[in-house]
């Protein structure tokens, strides 16, 4: 083999997918190298293939999707070339695979110890109680609480954050040469998630592992990889080492990339509010989910509520919207107070408040046209003709800038970003005072999130509606926001305009959550870490 | 207490109040019948006095509940109480208990179903696993198609089929099942065969059908895809991983096709002549002889009853969240 | 055939590699592939499975023969001919029955009559249960919880059990059989019908129409409706073969659609006898198999075509 140095080689992968009753392209011919012990970023938008890829390395692929050509070079072997057999040899033994739902990936019906020690046990590398062994030091070093004792667990028993780490453990427990991680910390918050990265990190250095690290977020990548590769609809954009690609990506598309994240405009307030929240508490059934909160939002303006899940963010929005009445407190909009339950409230009072939605998708009804969605609140509010709804449709779709011939579309036949502009355009339909966004860009790719928050932020200018935008991602409220309110288990923790809030002293779950937002600095992660030991006890 | 316990006794609880309600529904089919039907029963000539003495009898003079109570203790007790049929306008009272009636006939009907279910579970299970871990081959479209074919066919279709083949074109068996008492246990056997086969080509049908469709969507979850690419030979793939959690659905395949079997009876016993429970209903039907239809129809309900609940309770026990609480 | 590995649509990008430039323009001046509802529905039929395309032509015969009954048939209904169990001949294709009348004429009569009303059965269970359903679906609380319970007793009593038990009581005749068994029936349509409707009403589009401040009427209608119809269907064509079965299975008890009416089951039971003289005479013992062949093919038809169809609507792909 030409280097030795190299543990793995694809050249000119190329992968199909079976949908629509016909083979598609998935992955065009792509070129991946990988030496001992290094780290790999693959990163890129979703549908750019980046999973399947990562599987490919370990000569796996989906049902549904086929290798069909290239060469997948692993230690020597092309594992194209081999038999089934001989792949799951190496499978779970040198190369070992993280997935991103732990909490799926994990069998139920097994304590976690066993199903760490299961690969290396069944091989003869090591003895039971040795491996036993090494699966306790395995999770000690992955900063697992009672690390003795964790393994005796079962994976319902565990936290989200505990079983990524156990998954980890567990693909390195027969001391494989290579780990694919594949959005390993996506579905985590983001105060659990430095922790995780830290711990992998930490590991993968130790055991001088190689890996592959498949994320879509560029910060996360920046703290993990050695080498970042940029991938688009299957095919390569650019790779080069991490400083390099940070500081001076070469293509156009890589760079918007990370364009992004430096969207920001200036908070500004104003006394005259538009709704006020007064000391709400409000409870599932008998969990309480708010307690004694308190907003208020200037007109015109736009309010950001962050924090974690379960922090009550989306709560506050059923108050407002009357979905979930409160049992304590009111709500003023427009210096009236709001009825408390929906049906209690006017159509004019609907009307002035409207709700965007984080996933487009779910959001529009799939058998309704465009036309029909948007049209629909028009007719609905103000009693408009055929015609003046069809003229107002137009109007509609000008301002979110798409063509009039969307009207007849379906919202199956419309791109991502497409579809949350149409929700967008829905919201905007009856002239609302208040839109309420509920991560309305956390699902989409980062490129088209950008265009979003600027379609937002033109129609503030505008149409002066004031927006409630619920988010998790600090760079979101950078972009939009001009207050912030930050909660934290049901309750406000501080609230005020953006630069007060992002600027020292901060309480410290503020403290927490902001300096747990991974930076584009590739030092940043042993910072976070070692600033982090002094505020957590 | 153990969540495990919890559970398992909740579900028994709701079991029960289930029975309860159902015997209710059962107990008020009476309460709809027209109000001269004890006229109907007794013939046109029945005299005034013989009308008021059945009437009597049967508690029509008093209200509902005490009546339901005393049915219902007399079921609890085995006592369902008299056969409307060999009554007579005179008064002359032939008519037999309905227990008398029943017990013989449940005896042969509980005959038939085991001999069935005994070849047909296993049977069922190896055809429904076999082809969902062989998906898609000629083996699993050749199986799939010929039960999509069987339950498609109505019972007694199947029966005949298999009376003109085996019991008139090449008279091998016999096409009445007319068991008695005192047959020894081989004879029994031997005339049950046609209708055992028609129950049993039914309910294999139906039971490899679920049984495909549940093992495929267990291999389909993420923790099996982990397995495989864990490295771990096919064999340690579904043994260790698929299987502890596949004991539910199996569970839940088997009862439910127990208590469709006890249902299926009916008419193959029909077909067949064979003197079973579902027969005896079918002719108290008929006849409508509503003390019969009523214990024939609570004997049903329970046995479907207490086979779902008994795969519930299985589920709950092999459930690993259950059994090892946070 | 369920597939829940494969890959979303998502992952299956455009093509249009070229334009590299990222701006929010070319986002949105993606036009994906559209047709219209006919094209597709043309496109699908054309690629059905030989097994569906076999059983929409044997339901298209059924349904004819159902239509055209008295056009088709030599003889009537109730014409009784001197010969009781004549043999199979020129003038009585498939000979006649126990009191001489012509089978072939019953054959076509039944399956307007058996059809007819497994189909009306049919559309009253999906009447009940369904509305009761969707109402159930979308006001939830306890008008759901006391709906489901109900459903849960009455579905713990055997349906053909219960038909039985309440035909004992109603007596056999054509209006009681079609209430009973589609009350019976309605049961199995609303666990089916609130399952899915549920999935829909959680959706973050219904919830929007409820804060814009729809009625109820409206959100049943447009809003979920429509988005249910797939599975609705599909289910309707296994409760047709479900009740088809039932209804033939209790004519074949004599317990049924009651004579004179010609009727499927009911022929089976009367001709059986004919059975045990396959030896002397087979195409004798054959006509009691013919109605309950009829029956068997119709259902084997539609769920061939039920089978097609879940597999299309539900986007399950085979692994290939």
């Amino acid at each position: 083999m030409a280097n030795d140095d190299l543990l793995l080689r694809m050249r000119g992968v190329e992968i199909d997918g079976w949908s629509d009753e016909r083979w598609h392209d998935i992955i065009k011919g792509v070129d991946l190298s990988l030496k001992h012990g290094e780290v790999l970023g693959l990163i890129g938008e979703s549908g750019a293939g980046k999973s399947t890829l990562g599987l490919a390395a370990m000569g796996y692929a989906r049902p549904g999707t086929r290798i069909k050509g290239g060469e997948i070079v692993f230690d020597g072997q092309d594992l194209r070339k081999l038999s089934e057999r001989q792949k799951q040899r190496l499978r779970g033994s040198r190369i070992a695979y993280v997935a991103q739902s732990a909490a799926a990936a994990f069998n139920p019906a097994h304590t976690l110890l066993d199903q760490t020690t299961e690969v290396a046990v069944r091989r003869g590398q090591l003895g039971r109680k040795e491996a036993e062994a090494y699966a306790r030091e395995l999770y000690a070093a992955m900063d697992l609480p009672n690390p003795d004792r964790i393994g005796d667990r079962f994976p319902h028993q565990v936290s989200g954050g505990q079983l990524q780490r156990a998954m980890t453990a567990m693909a390195m427990a027969s001391k494989p040469d290579l780990i694919i991680f594949d959005e390993p910390t996506t579905a985590l918050d983001v105060t659990t998630q430095v922790n995780v990265l830290a711990a992998m990190r930490k590991a993968i250095e130790q055991f001088g592992t190689a890996a592959i690290y498949i994320t879509h977020d560029l910060a996360v990548v920046a703290q993990m990889a050695d080498r970042i590769k940029v991938l688009r609809y299957g095919e390569e954009v650019e790779e080069a080492d991490t400083h390099t690609m940070l500081t001076a990506p070469k293509e156009t598309y890589t760079r918007s990339l990370w364009a992004v994240r430096s969207l920001e405009k200036p908070g500004e307030t104003s006394d005259d509010k538009i709704l006020q929240i007064r000391n709400v508490t409000a409870a599932y059934g008998k969990v309480p989910v708010l307690k004694n909160v308190s907003i208020a939002v200037p007109r015109g303006k736009t309010v950001a509520l962050v924090g974690e899940s379960g922090s009550g963010k989306s709560t506050t929005a059923r108050v407002v919207t009357g979905l979930l009445p409160p049992s304590r407190g009111e709500v003023l909009f427009d210096g009236e107070p709001l009825p408390p339950t929906l049906a209690g409230r006017s159509r004019e009072q609907l009307r002035r408040i409207q709700m965007i939605y984080q996933m487009a998708d779910t959001a529009m009804n799939p058998r309704q046209t465009v036309g029909e969605i948007i049209g629909r609140p028009v007719a609905f509010y103000h009693g408009a003709s055929r015609s003046e709804v069809r003229a107002r449709v137009a109007e509609l779709l000008d301002l979110i800038e798409l063509d009039e011939s969307f009207s007849d579309r379906f919202p199956g036949e419309l791109s991502g970003g497409q579809k949350q502009r149409i929700c967008i355009a829905r919201a905007l339909a009856p002239n609302p005072d208040l839109i309420i966004c509920d991560e309305v860009t956390s699902a989409l790719d980062q490129i088209v999130q950008e265009g979003i928050l600027k379609l937002l932020l033109r129609l503030q200018k505008e149409l002066g509606v004031s927006y409630i935008f619920i988010t998790h991602d600090i760079a979101t409220v950078q972009a939009i926001a001009d207050e912030v309110v930050v909660m934290y288990q049901g309750s406000v923790v501080e609230q005020g305009r953006k630069e007060e809030i992002f600027s020292p002293p901060h309480p410290d779950y503020t403290e927490l959550l902001l300096s747990s937002v991974p930076k584009m600095e590739p030092g940043w992660l042993s910072q976070a870490i070692a600033e982090r030991r002094q505020l957590t006890p | 207490m153990h969540p495990v316990l919890k559970t398992v006794l909740q579900r028994l609880a709701l079991g029960l109040m289930t029975l309860f309600l159902v015997s209710v529904v059962i107990f008020s089919a009476i309460e709809m019948l027209p109000g001269d039907f004890t006229q109907a029963v007794l013939g046109q000539a029945a005299t005034e006095e013989t009308v008021t003495a059945f009437r009597r009898e049967l508690g029509l003079d008093q209200p509902a509940i005490v009546r339901y109570v005393d049915w219902i203790g007399g079921v609890v007790t085995g006592d369902f109480g008299t056969s409307f049929s060999g009554r007579a306008a005179s008064g002359v009272d032939r008519s037999r208990e309905v227990i008398a009636l029943i017990a013989p006939r449940l005896e042969n009907t509980l005959f038939l179903a085991s001999m069935t279910a005994i070849v047909a579970v296993p049977l069922a299970l190896f055809l429904g696993i076999t082809a969902a871990l062989w998906r898609n081959t000629a083996y699993d479209k050749g199986v799939s198609a010929s039960t999509l074919a069987t339950i498609s066919m109505p019972e007694f279709f199947v029966a005949y089929i298999l009376i003109l083949v085996f019991a008139s074109l090449w008279p091998v068996f016999p096409s009445l099942a007319n068991v008695r008492p005192d047959m020894p246990f081989w004879e029994r056997v031997y005339r049950c065969i046609l209708p055992a086969t028609t129950l049993m080509l039914v309910i294999v049908a139906h039971m490899m059908r679920m049984t495909r469709a549940a093992i495929i969507n267990l291999l389909a979850q993420p923790y099996i895809e982990m397995a495989r690419l864990k490295g771990l030979p096919a064999r340690t793939v579904i043994l260790k991983h698929a299987l502890p959690n596949a004991w539910a659905p199996i569970v839940n395949v088997i009862a439910f096709n127990l208590a469709y079997l006890v249902v299926g009876v009916v008419v193959v016993e029909v077909v067949f002549v064979y003197p079973g429970i579902g027969q005896l209903m079918v002719d108290a039907v008929t006849n409508r002889d509503i003390p019969v239809v009523q214990a024939c129809a609570l004997i049903f309900a329970a046995t479907y009853i207490l086979l779902n609940l008994m795969a519930d309770i299985i589920s709950i026990v092999t459930n690993p969240r259950l059994l090892h609480p946070r | 055939m369920t597939d829940t590995t494969a890959k979303t649509p998502d992952e299956f990008a455009p093509t249009d590699a070229a334009e590299e430039d990222y701006s929010a323009a070319s986002e949105v001046s993606q036009v994906k592939l559209r047709r219209t509802r006919r094209e597709r529905a043309w496109l699908s039929l054309r690629k059905a499975p030989i097994s569906a395309w076999i059983g929409m032509v044997l339901i298209a015969i059924y349904a004819i023969v159902a239509i055209f009954a008295p056009l088709l048939a030599p003889y009537g209904e109730a014409e009784v001919f001197a010969q009781p169990y004549a043999p199979w001949s020129a003038e009585h294709v498939f000979g006649t029955d126990q009191i001489g009348r012509d089978i072939f004429s019953r054959l076509i009569y039944g399956a307007r009559n058996t059809i007819g009303i497994a189909l009306a059965t049919t559309l009253l269970a999906f009447a009940i249960g369904g509305g009761l359903a969707l109402t159930a679906a979308v006001l939830r609380g306890w008008t759901d919880q006391i709906l489901s319970r109900l459903v849960d007793v009455l579905m713990a009593i055997p349906s053909l059990i219960f038909a039985l038990m309440l035909l004992s009581i109603f007596g056999s005749s054509v209006p009681s059989l079609i209430c009973i068994i589609a009350v019976l029936d309605s049961t199995r349509v609303f666990r089916l019908t609130r399952a899915v409707a549920m999935n829909v009403v959680v959706m973050e589009f219904v919830e929007a129409a409820r804060l814009r401040g729809e009625g109820l009427a409206w959100i049943m209608r447009r809003e979920i409706l429509p988005n249910i119809m797939p599975p609705l269907v599909a289910e309707f064509g296994l409760r047709f073969c479900f009740v088809f079965l039932t209804v033939a299975a209790l004519s074949f008890l004599g317990l049924g659609i009651q004579p004179p009416t010609a009727d499927w089951g009911s022929m089976v039971r009367d001709n059986a006898s004919l059975i045990q003289f396959a030896q002397y005479d087979l195409k004798a013992a054959l006509t009691p198999l013919l109605p309950a062949a009829a029956i068997a093919i119709l259902t084997i038809a539609v769920n061939f075509v039920v089978d097609w169809f879940l597999h299309k609507t539900s986007g399950l792909k085979d692994e290939h």
